[in-house]
């Protein structure tokens, strides 16, 4: 006689077991199949097609009622099992109760709901079954209706584009740094943002949701960061749990989803469980083949049989029409780990393995992932590719593949991009200069004036050169940023600019990075890079600045600290040297020391004091010194003519402007300034970054001074007669500089490469670009003259920096 | 004896960043990198001391802020020229915290 089979839920997992019983024998079990939700088995994973129109319910059915009819299997659907008896083995739903000699709990899983104010309202929806999608299509109907998406996973992206499709307005949060960073690398992440953005998806990452707006319904979405978006429906995709209510009901054996054993076993030897419900040696499964082969496994143990479960690696596609993304295995980075990258920014692609032993463990790709499958059997079989290595990134038709194309980048400029903007050269002038019959890069120099100013375009000229010449053309060996990349310094700020790129994934991926996420020398580089080409608009990547700079404070050898708090023209006062001597003795610090720069040291603090330290200076009105910057550092001055007797000028005042100006501000190395007030030159104005000598008929603006590692006098930039002009001259100089500098270098290095006669023409001669170049400093100082200090001391940012993850250094002396 | 205990959440360490774990014995270093994988070390390069919570992140390496050894997070071997090697720490992860186990710096503990 055919023993009883109940099976809870009717989901992807489950259709398949019963499938697999019917094949092997239809006469083994009488099937009980009940369901919460009131249908039967369709194919949950194209729900997203459904959703944005490009197929209906009907083509994603897989068991109709009259399936189920036909094989006997009896149907309780929409009516969800309340109660489970384990002794009398019966299942009781509202109205039925069934007995059982086998159960198998197939509950799936359950969307995680974020525990924010807001939650509950009309309008916020999970993206699980039909239901959901038939609410989302509902608010659809109405016109210019707003849609936040919560979660940037694979399916809260579905969603987002299904609902874009459908005409609505989307915006997705996301709390990681990048899109899908379960499956993607930074890089692919930043390729599928910018497919979305395309499409007019606003996409929020590193968005936490504070609240949930509206009275009964939902009106917006407010983030911790105070941002605040509009919407007529809140699509909550942040990740799913297991269903394990009944099982924990019953006291079965649940962790985080309901324990089986390699047979699909629970604690209960009649209790059987498949689907997302399930964790098998720690693991939760969430895509469809794991799910399916726990249901082959299953059908064939309750026919008697002993198979076992095991997982094997599979892969991830986003069902998005056009975006094609593929991830398998384990793409983390390691040491005994090795990638090859291959990176095409004119298509857009992306592709990364990742090697470990000569064996293929993951793969990423974007863009083009024909070559996928191939991959991912590799990755399966676990095959030796060190035969294949050379050509492997190429795929199965490698023959037919190129080597990545140095060039790319810049054949895929348009031809009104600018190459010199000294000599307002674009791409189209170089090129027309070789149709015309320029035959060297020389003959082009000589006819366009391209890089032949301040030069920083040199690499990019050659490069439009080649794309002309062809072949016979051999560009020449230029200074690379790093090993990570083929361009130079200079190459990589005019493209970030030309190319509009603001991000550090964003530049790689767009400059065809060989390394997937870069290296000391080029990291630090490009963050500054990005902070002088987008003020307001890039967010600072602490993580790519060195310590001093992540933390606001000099380390010293011990591992301890140094603070120096600013003295505007190192004038101070009674009150702050007061503060200065009550920090030093509250925090015990053992060296105060007077700095060349006119400031006072304190030497010795422990990181985990810096914040308190920083506090108490804040509170007698002083901020940071940056001291320890790439950046605006010291505005020296001698007394001027306040009190001095040969003083011609108030040195001491045109220098505390100056650092009211300047401070805060971020440049490719230190910059020192100090004013004399006149040619006696006690504040030693003549070995500065920026020196000015005070005269009687005005102001010596001299530049390109050092007193370090080289030593050098600084040379005349110009003589101006006001204090406005000194100012606005200064400020413009350093703009060129900030901007036009090659990271690491002082601007006498940087002097040297473009010429001082280049600079006077830039910031003295040309006025209007003199204002043009002060006005852009005084811009982005509106972001960055921020107390770095203060937003550590009293409003806690980074402050996982001070205090330690766990402290056991007691635990033993007790 | 393992004596695995939870020391905090993946997320309490910003991606690339790194925080410390205090111990009788000096600070440990936890780093958690740009994929979410979480390692320990001791924050102390062998060379002069530096604390390497403090250096750049790149890979799965730390660059020291002091002299610039870097030494591979895996291993605690140094890499390029540079000859030395730092103490490693077992790291669990489980549900995004972050276990270690205490009996590899705390023997009295495991020993109760």
């Amino acid at each position: 006689m055919a023993q009883k089979l109940v099976i809870i839920g009717a989901g992807m997992a489950s259709g398949r077991l019963i499938e697999h019983l019917l094949d092997n024998d239809p006469n083994a079990y009488d099937i009980t199949l009940f369901n919460a939700e009131p249908r039967g088995n369709y194919n949950r994973i194209m729900l997203s097609p459904v959703l944005s129109g490009e197929k209906t319910y009907e083509d994603i059915i897989t068991h109709s009622d009259d399936w189920y009819a036909e094989n006997n299997v009896t149907t309780y659907f929409g009516e969800a099992v309340t109660t489970i008896d384990q002794d009398a083995k019966t299942v009781t739903s509202k109205s039925h109760t069934v007995t059982y000699d086998k159960l198998v709990i197939a509950t799936g899983s359950a969307p995680f709901i974020i525990p924010v104010p807001g939650k509950d309202l009309s309008g916020v929806m999970a993206y699980r079954d039909l239901d959901d999608v038939n609410k989302m299509l509902a608010a659809c109907d109405k016109k210019n209706a707003k849609a936040v998406v919560i979660g940037g996973g694979l399916l809260g992206l579905e969603a987002a584009a299904g609902l874009k499709e459908q005409g609505m307005d989307v915006t997705v949060l996301h709390i990681a740094g990048h899109l899908m960073e379960r499956q993607l690398d930074p890089a692919a992440g930043h390729l599928l943002r910018k497919e979305l953005e395309n499409r007019d998806i606003k996409i929020h990452t590193e968005g936490f949701t504070k609240a949930i707006l509206g009275e009964d319904k939902v009106d917006a979405v407010l983030l911790e960061d105070g941002t605040i978006y509009e919407a007529d429906i809140v699509v909550m995709s942040a990740g799913i749990r297991p269903e394990t209510r009944i099982a924990t009901d019953l006291g079965l054996h649940v962790e985080r989803g309901i324990v089986v054993d390699d047979g699909m076993q629970t604690s209960d030897p009649n209790i059987f469980a498949v689907g997302e419900c399930i964790e098998h040696q720690d693991q939760l499964y969430g895509l469809v083949a794991p799910l399916y082969d726990q249901a082959k496994v299953l059908g064939a143990n309750l026919l008697g049989g002993d198979e076992i479960f095991s997982p094997v690696e599979i892969s991830t596609k986003l069902k998005v029409t056009g975006c094609d993304l593929f991830s398998a295995g384990d793409f983390a980075e390691g040491s005994d780990r090795e990638e090859i990258v291959f990176r095409d920014a004119v298509r857009g692609v992306y592709k990364r393995l990742i090697i470990q032993k000569n064996i293929i463990i993951g793969a990423v790709m974007y863009g083009d992932t024909a070559d996928g499958g191939w991959f991912l059997q590799k990755i399966k079989d676990r095959e030796d590719i060190s035969e294949l290595r050379d050509t492997l990134i190429f795929g199965p038709n490698f023959a037919s593949g190129a080597p990545s194309d140095p060039l790319a980048a810049v054949a895929a400029l348009p031809l009104d991009a600018e190459i010199c903007g000294c000599n307002g050269v674009s791409k189209g002038d170089i090129l027309a200069a070789i149709e015309g019959g320029a035959d060297s890069l020389d003959a082009v120099k000589m006819l366009t004036k391209a890089s032949t100013s301040c030069g920083t375009c040199a690499g990019l000229t050659a490069q439009v050169v080649q794309i002309g010449l062809g072949d016979d053309f051999v560009l020449p060996e230029a200074d690379t940023i790093c090993k990570c990349s083929d361009y130079s310094h200079d190459d990589v700020r005019k493209l970030i600019i030309s190319k509009e790129l603001k991000t550090i994934p964003d530049i790689m991926q767009e400059l065809q990075w060989k390394t997937s996420c870069g290296c000391i020398t080029c990291r630090p580089a490009l963050n500054y890079y990005l902070v002088c080409a987008w003020p307001g608009e890039y967010v600072d990547d602490g993580q790519s600045r060195y310590i001093n700079e992540r933390v606001h404070a000099n380390i010293q050898k011990d591992g301890t600290y140094s603070v120096v708090p600013r003295m505007w023209g190192g004038i101070t006062t009674p009150d702050e040297l007061r503060a200065i001597a009550d920090a030093a003795d509250k925090y015990n610090v053992p060296t105060v020391k007077v700095t060349g720069g006119q400031r006072i040291d304190l030497l010795g603090i422990e990181k985990e004091d810096l914040p308190a330290i920083w506090y108490d200076l804040n509170e007698a009105g002083m901020v940071s010194g940056q001291a320890y910057a790439k950046g605006l550092r010291t505005v020296k001055t001698c007394v001027g003519s306040d009190h001095c007797r040969f003083g011609t000028q108030d040195s001491t005042g045109l220098g505390i402007q100056l650092e009211k100006a300047m401070w805060g501000a971020w440049s490719p190395h230190k910059f020192k300034l100090a004013v004399s007030g006149c040619p006696r030159n006690c504040a030693e104005a003549t070995c500065k970054d920026l020196g000015i000598i005070c005269v009687d008929s005005g102001y010596q603006i001299l530049v390109g001074g050092a007193a370090g590692m080289d030593l050098r006098e600084t040379e005349l930039l110009a003589q101006v007669t006001t204090e406005e002009e000194a100012l606005e001259l200064a400020c413009a100089f350093y703009q060129l500089y900030r901007e036009g500098a090659q990271y690491l270098h002082r601007p006498y290095k940087w002097i040297a490469k473009v010429g001082l006669d280049w600079v006077k023409g830039q910031c003295v001669e040309d006025v209007e670009n003199r204002k043009a170049l002060a006005g852009r400093f005084h811009y982005s100082q509106t972001f960055y003259q921020v107390d770095p200090w203060a937003e550590r001391a009293s409003k806690g940012k980074d402050a996982y920096e001070y205090s330690p993850l766990a402290d056991f250094s007691k635990v033993a002396a007790e | 004896m393992n004596d695995f205990v939870d020391i905090g959440a993946v997320e309490d360490i910003p991606v690339r960043a790194a925080r410390v774990v205090k111990t009788p014995q000096g600070c440990i270093a936890v780093f958690r990198t740009a994929t979410n994988k979480v390692y320990a070390i001791d924050d102390k390069c062998p060379h002069k001391g530096g604390p390497l919570s403090n250096g750049i992140q790149h890979d799965e390496s730390i660059t020291c802020p002091l002299h610039n050894w870097v030494f591979d997070l895996n291993t605690g071997q140094a890499k390029g020229a540079d000859e030395g090697s730092v103490k490693t720490y077992t790291i669990k992860v489980t549900d995004g915290r972050i276990l270690m186990d205490t009996s590899e710096f705390i023997p009295e503990m495991a020993a109760e």
